[in-house]
């Protein structure tokens, strides 16, 4: 049981490993690779029900696994997970499943280097949730990047190369930094930067994260500041915040539908999860101080990307776009700093992984039939495919935020949680709501809805078994969500509270520290820097 | 000199004998020169072994004075001479197809390699700047004509003219600049100097002898401004020779550089580490954005070789445990992942000069899954993406950086480590992505031997580095002694 965590990693990276072995292009390779992938979701779903969420503090963190890695650095194999750990762990897995069925009829050569290259990517992604260790993190952070390059490089619509690099280059820039702050860091917490008059803690070098989550409000403020900066770049590209989203249309529309899928559903929840899980609790001060840039950043994000959607003409464009308007929310949630923006902004996560990607599955579907996505192209096909139309339905009102359906718990409770820090903050939010219901309603009209008039349209086949599958999955997990939040909220209670505490301990004494953010001078002194101050005197 | 200090020397003095048996065999043995490879290998072994024996010998036998002040044998000079006869046995299994099908006699190549070898050697083991630079010419001079090798061919006639004439005058100034160094601190020897230096606050011929050495040394390790010579000489050389040359000199080179700098001039730090930062600076910027245009691979993995010059500088500016261990452990790595790469580039290397234009390699990953996926590890190695190899180099240095406090230098560094990665993914794009003709490939035993060991050393150090940082830490305990840093387990 202890070593569930490395099984969920593993069973994949052993699976790609097995297929390796096997003929180039068979029908194997397929089904192995689904097989592989639903064994792995179920393993996965032990942690649903062994997880005990009312855990807190460090045993919040469970099913820990750690051994030494590389000794002389202080770098430790760790591997643990939180409840929100654990809900992107089996989003993940989900996802995996989802994305590999999707290929079935879609990739017609390479099958064997295709499959193979998702599963690594599996590995790499379950691996960076669970790590509970820096340098362990990075690692798995940057072995996502090669196999999501050569999916969309190869296998790639007729830009795929442009979109390839460009994904590649712009994510490992802001990583490269981040590695500077977790340099940074360690450094802080060991023997100081003595150039810099910085002065360390003197304790043993590590790069255990918990042991950030202790000590990170004791390094000054400037230093925050600049190790905040390094996080950001890593995160925001990830995430990805307007103006760090240009790579992201460019990916998405090249990219096979798995590959989008992959991408819209956990690759950018990674951005979002170091925020959460690093960023926050590490840095209250940094995160005071560039709290003002990245809530404009987001509203900016929310808005712009929901206008550039509603003129968008291609159907994967426009979801594309949406997500940046989507994620957005989820930063502005988070950067509420209250428990309640925070669950929002997890929730959120969720919702946008399970929404966005059934968005994407559905425009794959239709693409793979009709070789089109230019909206144009379409109209009337209600009629034709009355199944593939529900299911589109569905999935556009969960992703605009009905009630009832997954997206709306969650704007709902970011909203909540938002207004509670600032009005403003919040009508803008509900401003890019409306505007999502907008550009989501109008596809769909000019889609589904009109005269069945292309005469290309008018003998397409409705969804087969598999995909009805895969999109009645999809619409459950939905429905649960929006009927009965709490089986997913009970889980990330604990750990949201922590991520509070740590990064404003004054809010649960009653006082919140709104005041204290919008004041002028960008940071105020809180009582751990005094407590330094002394220590250094 | 006493007859135990023989045993110091012993592996220098049994390369030496071996490589001028090198040199003699065309005259004493008539027959066909096949058996060259296995004879240098052999020579190679045996020196390996000497130097084993010697450094386990020495602890019980003391050195004479005048040994001691221009020579040692220590875990740092060891290590590096250990990884000088790798790579050295890595170059000659490059060089022998090579060699045969270009129909150049292999014993007169051997033998300079042999030659280069001592020159290394003595580089890595120098206490007095005299040693160190009879051992560098010693190295240059028969890098000179390695390059010119070919000699039927214009391009490496002019890549020998050229490596000759910047060499030849690099030299003089490294030797005017230790002749300054000399008439300020009256010695040679790296200790003494380091002891008069502790009295010397401020002084302008020391200064400007000590800049004179950092050029000389900057030419060696292809240093922008001092990079010129670079890619033209990588482009005619011969391309084993190409090989050796980023990644068996630079090392030694910068052996030199840790060990002059870490043990004789870490006093004056505050003199030197900004202009080598510059240098640094410049090197990673230049060679990296250099490198994007170039469309022979050649030419491109020189100024990719200028910009890892500049990655390992930043151990040297550093001067901390971080920056010292990090020049040993990138010394590693980067040779591995370049020795590598060039045997697959050997592979690609038939009918007419194959191999060094990027799209040679179209199609390869049809022809050969094997190499052209250790053909992407390598790359990704000197990338620097984890978990290969590489990863841990570059942290290692990236880290002396922050740790020194150069904070704008490891920004630039690690940027520019992101930038680098646009033209190691040409290649890759080259080889998978792009639906062009099937690339030519001729692979040997010998280079299938050489990209599976460089394959293996790099994927295994890249997840499981303590044996490899642990080796470093041994052998840099000693001169981070001398240079006073703090040199925690790591």
């Amino acid at each position: 049981m202890d070593s569930i965590l490395n099984w969920i990693t593993y069973i994949p990276l052993i699976g790609a490993l097995v297929i390796l072995f096997f003929e180039r292009d068979s029908r194997t390779i397929r089904y192995t690779a689904t097989a592989v992938a639903i064994l792995d979701f179920f393993v996965s779903l032990v942690l649903w029900f062994k997880f005990d969420p009312k855990l807190t503090g460090e045993a919040m963190f469970q099913f820990r696994w750690t051994t030494d890695w590389i000794p002389s650095l202080g770098v430790k194999y760790d591997f643990g997970v939180d409840g929100i750990a654990v809900l992107l762990i089996l989003l993940t897995t989900f996802m995996g499943v989802i994305a590999i069925a999707s290929s079935f009829s879609a990739i017609e050569h390479g099958q064997k280097e295709y499959y193979v290259l998702l599963l690594l990517l599996q590995t790499g992604m379950i691996g960076t949730f669970c790590a509970l260790d820096f340098f362990l993190f990075y690692v798995f952070w940057e072995v996502m990047l090669v196999p999501m390059y050569f999916i969309i490089g190869i296998w790639g619509g007729p830009r795929k190369l442009y979109a390839a690099i460009k994904f590649f280059l712009y994510t490992l820039s802001g990583s490269v930094l981040m590695l500077l702050a977790i340099l940074a860091l360690y450094f802080f917490n060991e023997g100081g930067i003595p150039f810099l008059n910085i002065k360390g803690l003197g304790n043993p070098a590590t790069f255990a994260v918990l042991q950030y989550h202790k000590i990170g409000y004791l390094i000054p403020p400037t230093l925050q500041f600049w190790i905040f900066a390094g996080f950001f770049f890593g995160f925001a590209i990830k995430v990805p915040m307007f103006p760090f989203h240009t790579w992201l249309p460019d990916a998405h529309v090249e990219a096979p539908t798995a590959g989008s899928i992959i991408l819209a559903a956990v690759l950018l929840k990674m951005g979002t999860y170091g925020f959460v899980r690093f960023a926050l609790p590490i840095l209250p001060d940094g995160t005071r101080q560039w709290l003002m840039p990245i809530v404009i950043l987001s509203i900016i994000g929310i808005i712009y990307g929901a206008l550039v959607s509603l003129v968008q003409k291609d159907m994967k464009k426009l979801v594309a776009y949406s997500s940046v308007s989507h994620l957005g929310f989820v930063m502005l949630g988070m950067f509420a700093l209250n428990p309640m923006g925070l669950k929002g902004s997890v929730l959120q996560m969720i919702n946008h992984g399970i929404s966005t990607g059934a968005l994407f599955l559905l425009v794959g579907i239709i693409y793979e039939r009709r070789h089109t996505r230019m909206i144009a192209d379409y109209g009337g096909l209600a009629k034709q495919m009355p199944m593939y139309a529900t299911m589109f339905l569905i999935a556009a009102l969960s992703s605009m935020g009905l009630p009832a359906l997954n997206g709306f718990i969650g704007e709902f409770t970011i909203l909540l949680g938002v207004a509670n820090r600032s009005m403003v903050w919040a009508a803008f939010g509900a401003v890019g709501i409306v505007l999502g219901a907008a550009y989501l309603l109008w596809l769909y009209q000019r889609v589904f809805w009109g005269p069945l008039d292309n005469p290309a349209n008018q003998n397409v086949r409705d969804l087969n078994r598999r995909e009805l599958a895969m999109l009645v999955a999809l619409v459950a997990i939905m429905f649960w969500i929006g009927i009965y939040p709490s089986t997913f909220f009970d889980k990330i209670e604990e750990p949201v509270n922590y991520i509070v505490q740590k990064v404003d301990p004054s809010y649960f004494n009653g006082q919140t520290n709104v005041g204290r953010v919008l004041n002028p001078a960008g940071r105020a002194e809180s009582p751990s820097h005094i407590e330094l101050a002394e220590k250094t005197k | 000199m006493s007859s135990s200090d023989l045993v110091y020397l012993a592996p220098e003095i049994i390369l030496s004998i071996g490589a001028s048996i090198l040199l003699l065999m065309p005259v004493i043995w008539q027959g066909s020169d096949r058996s060259a490879k296995s004879f240098t290998l052999v020579v190679l072994g045996i020196t390996a072994i000497s130097i084993v024996v010697s450094s386990h010998a020495v602890v019980n036998i003391a050195q004479s004075q005048q040994l001691q002040a221009m020579f040692t044998l220590d875990p740092f000079s060891i290590f590096f001479k250990l990884l000088f006869i790798v790579v050295m046995a890595m170059i000659v299994l490059l060089s022998d197809d090579f060699l045969a099908e270009a129909r150049y006699s292999r014993w007169e190549y051997y033998s300079l390699l042999a030659f280069a070898l001592i020159g290394m050697m003595f580089m890595a083991s120098g206490m007095s700047l005299i040693t160190i630079w009879i051992g560098l010419e010693l190295m240059s001079i028969s890098s000179y004509i390695l390059a010119g090798y070919f000699k039927n061919e214009g391009k490496s006639t002019e890549a020998a003219m050229k490596y000759f004439v910047l060499g030849a005058v690099s030299s003089a100034i490294l030797l005017y600049g230790l002749s300054l160094i000399y008439g300020v601190c009256g010695s040679l020897n790296l200790l003494k100097i380091s002891a008069a230096m502790s009295t010397i606050i401020t002084n302008d011929a020391l200064m400007f002898g000590i800049m004179l050495l950092g050029a000389g040394l900057c030419f060696k390790i292809a240093a922008v401004p001092f990079h010129v010579w670079t890619p033209d000489v990588y482009e005619g050389a011969p391309t084993p020779i190409t090989a050796f040359l980023s990644t068996g000199s630079k090392a030694a080179a910068f052996a030199v550089f840790a060990r002059v700098f870490y043990v004789g001039l870490h006093d004056f730090q505050l003199g030197w580490s900004n202009v080598l930062a510059t240098i640094a600076a410049l090197s990673m910027i230049l060679g990296n954005l250099a490198a994007i245009t170039q469309d022979n691979v050649k030419r491109m993995l020189a100024y990719s070789s200028i910009a890892h010059a500049g990655y390992l500088l930043l151990g040297i500016i550093a001067l901390n445990s971080f920056g010292l261990s990090g020049v040993l452990v990138y010394s590693i790595v980067y040779m591995f992942a370049n020795i590598g790469i060039w045997s697959i580039i050997l592979m690609l290397r038939r009918h007419e000069y194959a191999g060094e234009r990027v799209d040679d390699f179209e199609g390869l990953s049809r022809r050969a899954p094997l190499w052209s996926f250790a053909m992407v590890i390598f790359l990704l190695s000197l990338g620097g993406i984890p978990p290969t190899a590489g990863f841990i180099g570059k942290y290692y240095l990236f880290a002396a950086a922050v740790q020194s406090g150069f904070g704008w230098l490891a920004i630039i560094a690690v940027l520019m480590s992101a930038v680098s990665m646009f033209y190691y993914l040409r290649l890759v794009v080259a080889m998978y992505l792009k639906e062009g003709r099937q690339a030519d490939v001729a692979i040997t035993p010998a280079l299938r031997f050489v990209a599976a060991v460089c394959l293996v050393v790099t994927l295994f150090l890249g997840i499981y580095p303590p044996p490899m940082i642990h080796q470093v830490y041994e052998a840099t305990k000693a001169v981070a002694a001398r240079a006073a840093i703090t040199h925690a387990s790591r």
